[in-house]
C-alpha cells in the first residue's frame, strides 16, 4: 500500500509496525506516552500498546540509557526518545561507556541492540541546546552505529531496521523536515538501513549530505541545472560505518566534492569524508574536497541561524570554488 | 503480561489535583488561606508592614502582566517561544524578594518573576525568547545568573557558588530554582548530597508545579519531595507556594539559616502551572479542565489582594494604580519587543572564546566577506 506521509508520521508508522512484529520492542522516553512526544512521533501508541510498552520515563536521560542498557541485557529492545539533541549529553556517558562497549567488553555474549532517537539540527526558531548536531561525537565512538534520515521511506524502514538491528543505534531524526512529504510503499522491499544512495545523478560536482541538508543539497542541484551545471547529489544515509563506495564512484565521474552538513565544520563528519575521498581518489580529484557546515562557534540564538545553517547560496559558493579549481 | 504498576500508594495524597475541600496538610506552611485570611506560624512568622505587603502585591500583578504580554507577543509572532510562569507568581516573588543584595540565584528558565526582584529588565528577558541572545541580563551586576534549559545543571552551579562564597568567609547565600521533573536528575542529586557534604550556603528552591511537561509528580517521585532532604541530610520543608507571606518567611528562614553556617535547605513550593509548559504545548492532551478550575481557585494574586481588601491594608485607589502601572508596563515590554533590532552575524563568533582564536578569526573574516558578497550584488 501506498500512503503520502510525513517524515514524522512514517516514523509513527514504522515503530508501530516494530512494536507489532516484536513484543520486546519498548519505548522509553520524557513525555512520549500521553502526550505523544513533543514533535507527536509516539502519538497513540501508549493508547494503543499500554503503559508498559510506550514508558514516560522519569525527567533523566543517564536513566533512560542506563536503564535500557539493562532492559537490552533481559532480551528486551528498547527504543529511547532524546527530548532534543541538546539533551542527549546527560546520556553520554551510558552512551559511550557502556552502551558502545558491552558488546565488545563481553566480546560478542551481550547484545545490545538499544536504539537512540534523537531529533536533531536547527532551523526551528528554538532557544539553546534544540537545535544541535551531535552526530560527530557518536561517530566518533566505536560500537556505536549512527544513521540520519532524510526522508519519509527512509524513516518508515530506517526505524524498523535499526530496531531489527543487533547493534546500538543513534537515530539522526531532522526536525526541521518533520512536515515533509512523501509517498511511501510500505509492502516494498527496503533499501539497507547502512548504505549510501545516489539521490540525483550529475557530472560536475558530486554534493554529500545527510539529514536535514538532503534537501538543501537537492535544491541547489536544482539551482545549479538552471546555471547549467549538473550536480549529483548523495544521501549519506549512514554516518557511521561510512558507505563511501557509491561516493568513490561519483567522485571519479565528477573530480569534485562538496560535502554539507550543519554541525561546525572542524573535526566533523565532512573532514573524515573529505580524507577518505582524497585517499581513494586523489588522482581523479580535481579540486580539493570542499566542507559546507555550521561555524565553529556555539549554535547562535535563533535570529542568527539562518546565517549560521549552510543554506543553498553556501552550498553553491562551494560548488563555483570547487569548480574554479 | 501483567501490567506493571505504575503509581504507588505510598505517594503523597495531596498532588495537583487536590481539591480545596480536601484537609489542609499539616506539613504544609501556610501564612494566608486561599480565601487571604491570615494564619499565624510561631516557627515561621513574618510581621510586614501595610506597604511592604502592597509592594508585594504589586509584584504579583505586574509580573504577571509582563507574563501575559510575553504570551501574547509570542502568539503575535514577536517571540520564538514563551515560558509562562502563571500562577507561580507568589513562589517566585516570595522567593526572589527574601534574598539579599548579595545573594545570588541560579534560576531555570522560568523565574521571570525572581528577575523581576533582581531589577532584571523584562526586556533582557524577553530577547531570549525572541532569539536575540542567551539573556541580555548582567549576572554578575544583578546576582541573577542566565537561564539554564538544560534541566538540572544549575543546581550544581549553585552548590560550586555556595561553596565559593563559603570559602571567601562571605555572609551570603545562594537560591537554586528546580522544578519537580528536574529533581530526577542525576546532577541535582549530585547537587544535594554536594551540598550536604559541604555544608554549602545554599537553598534549593523547587516549584513544584506538577507537571515535567505533560508527566505529572507520580512519575518523579513517591514520597513528597521536600521528604527527600532528610535522605541527604538536611533539613526540607514544604510551602504552599500560592502564598507570597509564606514562601517569603519560609526561603528567608533557610537563606539566614545558609548565611550562619547552618548548610542547606530543600523547599518544595507547592504550586500549580496553570498555563501550558511553553507556548509550544497542549496541555488538554494531558490534563483536566477540571484541575485547572480547582487551581484557580488557589489563585496567588487573588489571595493576596483579598488579604489587603479584607485588613483594610489598600483601598480602591491603590488597585487601581497598580494596574495603571501594569498596562504601562505591558506597553512598554510591547513596544520594547517590537522594536528589538536584530544582533549583527557577527555577534556569534565574538564571545566564544576571552579572545579569538586565529582559525575563528578567520572563519569570522570570511563571513563577512560572504556577507557582503550579497550586498554588493555579486550574487
Ligand atoms: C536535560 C534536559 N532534558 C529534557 C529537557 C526538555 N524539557 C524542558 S522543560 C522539561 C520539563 C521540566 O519540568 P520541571 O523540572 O518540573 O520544570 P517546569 O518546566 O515544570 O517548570 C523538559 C523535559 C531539558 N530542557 N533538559
Ligand atoms: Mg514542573
Amino acid at each position: 500500500m501506498t500512503q503520502t506521509l510525513t517524515i514524522g508520521k512514517a516514523l509513527n508508522l514504522g515503530l508501530r509496525r516494530a512494536m507489532e512484529d516484536d513484543a520486546k520492542v519498548v519505548l522509553m522516553g520524557e513525555d512520549i506516552g500521553r502526550l505523544g512526544g513533543v514533535f507527536r512521533i509516539t502519538d497513540g501508541l501508549q493508547k494503543d500498546f499500554g503503559e508498559d510498552r510506550v514508558v514516560d520515563t522519569p525527567l533523566a536521560e543517564a536513566g533512560i540509557l542506563g536503564t535500557a542498557v539493562g532492559l537490552a541485557m533481559r532480551g528486551y529492545r528498547p527504543v529511547c526518545e532524546i527530548q532534543f539533541d541538546g539533551f542527549v549529553f546527560p546520556a553520554a556517558n551510558q552512551i559511550i561507556t557502556q552502551v558502545a562497549k558491552i558488546h565488545a567488553r563481553s566480546r560478542g555474549k551481550l547484545a545490545m541492540p538499544v536504539v537512540i532517537r534523537i531529533p536533531f539540527g536547527g532551523g526551528i526558531g528554538a532557544v539553546e541546546h534544540h537545535s544541535e548536531s551531535p552526530e560527530a561525537y557518536f561517530g566518533h565512538t566505536p560500537g556505536l552505529k549512527v544513521v540520519a534520515v532524510s526522508n519519509p521511506v527512509d524513516a518508515y524502514w530506517g526505524i524498523q531496521q535499526a530496531i531489527a538491528h543487533p547493534d546500538p543505534v543513534v537515530f539522526l531524526e531532522p526536525k526541521r523536515r518533520y512536515w515533509e512529504k512523501a509517498p511511501v510503499d510500505t509492502d516494498a522491499t527496503p533499501d539497507p538501513l547502512f548504505a549510501a544512495r545516489v539521490l540525483r545523478g550529475g557530472d560536475d560536482v558530486t554534493v554529500l549530505a545527510y539529514g536535514p541538508m538532503v534537501k538543501t543539497a537537492l535544491q541547489a542541484a536544482e539551482a545549479a541545472a538552471d546555471e547549467g551545471r549538473s550536480l549529483e547529489v548523495v544521501d549519506l544515509r549512514t554516518l557511521s560505518p561510512l558507505d563511501l563506495e557509491p561516493v568513490f564512484e561519483s567522485v571519479r565521474r565528477t573530480g569534485r566534492c562538496v560535502v554539507v552538513h550543519e554541525a561546525p565544520v572542524s573535526l566533523g563528519l565532512g573532514a573524515e569524508i573529505a580524507a577518505r575521498v582524497t585517499e581513494t581518489c586523489f588522482h581523479s580529484l580535481e579540486a580539493p574536497v570542499l566542507r559546507v557546515g555550521g561555524y565553529d562557534t556555539p549554535y547562535p540564538p535563533s535570529k542568527l541561524e539562518e546565517e549560521y545553517l549552510p543554506d543553498l547560496d553556501r552550498v553553491l559558493d562551494a560548488v563555483d570554488r570547487s569548480l574554479e579549481f | 503480561m501483567t501490567a506493571l504498576r505504575q503509581t504507588t500508594e505510598a505517594f503523597d495524597p495531596v498532588p495537583g489535583a487536590a481539591a480545596p475541600h480536601l484537609p489542609q496538610q499539616p506539613d504544609l506552611v501556610q501564612l494566608l488561606t486561599p480565601e487571604g485570611e491570615r494564619v499565624e506560624r510561631p516557627d515561621y512568622s513574618v510581621d510586614l508592614s501595610a506597604e511592604e505587603l502592597r509592594d508585594l502585591y504589586r509584584d504579583l500583578v505586574l509580573v504577571r502582566r509582563w507574563d501575559v504580554e510575553a504570551t501574547a507577543l509570542q502568539r503575535q509572532g514577536e517571540l520564538g517561544i514563551w515560558a509562562s510562569l502563571l500562577g507561580q507568581e507568589a513562589a517566585q516573588v516570595g522567593a526572589g524578594r527574601a534574598m539579599q543584595p548579595g545573594d545570588t540565584a541560579f534560576p531555570t528558565y522560568r523565574e521571570h518573576g525572581v528577575a523581576w526582584t533582581r531589577g532584571v529588565d523584562p526586556l533582557h528577558v524577553i530577547s531570549l525568547f525572541r532569539g536575540v541572545d542567551n539573556g541580555g541580563w548582567d549576572p554578575v551586576a544583578t546576582g541573577f545568573n542566565l537561564y539554564t534549559v538544560v534541566i538540572g545543571a544549575q543546581c550544581l552551579h549553585a552548590t560550586g557558588y555556595a561553596m565559593g562564597v563559603q570559602r571567601d568567609g562571605a555572609e551570603h547565600a545562594v537560591l537554586a530554582f528546580l522544578g519537580d521533573g528536574a529533581t530526577s536528575q542525576g546532577e541535582v542529586n549530585e547537587a544535594l548530597i554536594w551540598a550536604a557534604s559541604f555544608s554549602a550556603p545554599v537553598v534549593f528552591f523547587c516549584q513544584n508545579n506538577q507537571y515535567a511537561i505533560s508527566v505529572p509528580l507520580e512519575r518523579q517521585s513517591r514520597v513528597p519531595l521536600y521528604q527527600r532532604a532528610a535522605g541527604f541530610g538536611f533539613p526540607g520543608v514544604r510551602v504552599d507556594g500560592n502564598d507570597v507571606l509564606a514562601v517569603l518567611a519560609v526561603t528567608r528562614a533557610a537563606l539566614a539559616a545558609a548565611r550562619e553556617g547552618q548548610g542547606p535547605t530543600f523547599i518544595e513550593a507547592f504550586t500549580y502551572r496553570m498555563g501550558a509548559h511553553t507556548t509550544s504545548d497542549d496541555p488538554t492532551r494531558y490534563r483536566l479542565a477540571s484541575e485547572l478550575e480547582e487551581w484557580k481557585l488557589r489563585d496567588p494574586v487573588a489571595r493576596l489582594k483579598a488579604h489587603l481588601s479584607r485588613a483594610g491594608l489598600a483601598d480602591a485607589a491603590f488597585f487601581s494604580a497598580v494596574e495603571a502601572e501594569a498596562d504601562e508596563l505591558a506597553a512598554r515590554i510591547r513596544t520594547g519587543t517590537t522594536e528589538m533590532p536584530d544582533p549583527p552575524g557577527t555577534a556569534m563568533f565574538d564571545a566564544v572564546y576571552a579572545e579569538i582564536t586565529p582559525p575563528l578569526a578567520q572563519q569570522r573574516e570570511e563571513f563577512l566577506a560572504y556577507q557582503a558578497s550579497f550586498e554588493e550584488g555579486e550574487r
